[in-house]
């Protein structure tokens, strides 16, 4: 486990690192997201220790969001001054999408069997 | 400072309130909480336990008048871990690599699709009925998973703690209302319902297509992480030229 959590760290430090040398805009976690992602791909399978720390982690990983979450008590009279753009957004936006995105994959005739 | 026999229990409160123990303990029993009322309405979406533990932790340091700052100080311990669980998502996704594989262009033409409706459709009904800069911002990412989502807003100088809850209405609404509109549209193929799910509403919606079949959610799962990525490369290049266009 302590292993699997230092690899993790590691790369969320190298996704940090490249994110500030190269100026780019994307967060560093997603960095070493897409990095670990491509060293699986190109290495093969996870080892059976970094896959159940990722399995721990990501399990609670709705915990995670409270404390930012509870961050919103500061950001309350803007949302009572806003709530109409945004509950309006909110609701239209997500159904669209939802819609949008099963009408491009049907219309691209996407069954999973087919390909295989 | 000590706590003797006979202090008052409001003193008790500011003493404690003080250290990090109280923040941390606290967020921790009352997600255990929000998840044990989550339960009992047998993980219905509307039950968010986020959502359910946001509310309690807000009403109760509004009620003793304790500081968001002096709540960070001890849920930080918490939050630095959103950093390496975003790393740890490359680990779900690999699991996904192989359906990717097969069917990966019309995957990759539907997610783009459905990437850039999700942020521009937002951002500009917003504007229409006369949202400010940093709501728009922060609205713009709503449809990604939480810990990149923040990571998105922030860079871009939104509000990250504003978007933490957009996100989580956006996979609440996602969740409850994907049902109804499938049968509207007339679709039903476990492999498309799934994906769309998973660009709109994330990991909320993942869990929900989790419980209409195994094929729906890893196709939602796949979807979550891709727009993950997909989103946080391109909404940093084309918010800002778009916010100049709209201002």
């Amino acid at each position: 486990m302590l292993a699997a959590i230092t690899l993790l760290l590691l790369f969320q430090l190298a996704g940090e690192a490249i994110a500030r040398y190269f100026a780019l805009p994307v967060p560093g976690p997603v960095i070493g997201m897409a990095l670990l992602f491509a060293a699986l791909a190109w290495r093969g399978e996870p080892s059976a220790d970094l896959r159940s720390t990722a399995q721990n982690l990501l399990q609670h990983l709705s915990l995670l969001f409270v404390p930012a979450g509870v961050g919103v008590m500061l950001h309350l009279q803007r949302m009572a001054d806003e709530w109409l753009p945004l509950l309006v957004a909110l609701v239209i936006s997500t159904f669209v999408t939802i819609a949008v995105t099963a009408l491009v994959l049907k219309a691209l005739h996407v069954h999973e069997e087919e390909q295989s | 400072m000590s706590t003797v026999p006979g202090q008052s229990l409001g003193e008790i409160w500011v003493y404690l309130a003080a250290s990090p123990l109280l923040g941390l303990t606290l967020t921790l029993l009352a997600y255990q909480g929000a998840v044990k009322i989550n339960q009992h309405f047998k993980g219905h979406p509307l039950a968010n336990p986020v959502l359910i533990a946001v509310a309690v932790l807000v009403a109760l340091l509004w009620a003793t008048g304790t500081s968001y700052q002096t709540y960070f100080d001890g849920a930080q311990f918490v939050h630095f871990l959103l950093g390496p669980a975003t790393v740890a998502l490359a680990i779900p996704l690999y699991a996904q690599l192989g359906r990717l594989k097969r069917v990966a262009v019309p995957l990759l033409i539907a997610l783009l699709a459905g990437s850039l409706t999700a942020a521009f459709s937002a951002v500009l009904i917003g504007k229409l009925l006369g949202a400010t800069d940093a709501t728009l911002i922060s609205l713009a990412p709503k449809s990604v998973t939480t810990p990149i989502a923040m990571g998105i807003a922030e860079r871009l100088g939104g509000l990250p703690s504003l978007t933490a809850v957009l996100v989580i209405l956006t996979g609440i609404l996602g969740a409850v209302g994907a049902q109804g509109l499938y049968a509207r549209m007339k679709c039903r193929d476990p492999a498309v319902q799934g994906f769309a799910m998973g660009v709109a509403s994330h990991g909320i919606g993942t869990a929900r297509a989790f419980q209409l079949s195994e094929q729906t959610g890893a196709f939602s799962a796949l979807a979550m992480g891709l727009n993950g990525l997909l989103t946080a490369t391109l909404l940093p290049v084309l918010l800002p030229p778009l916010m100049r266009w709209l201002s």
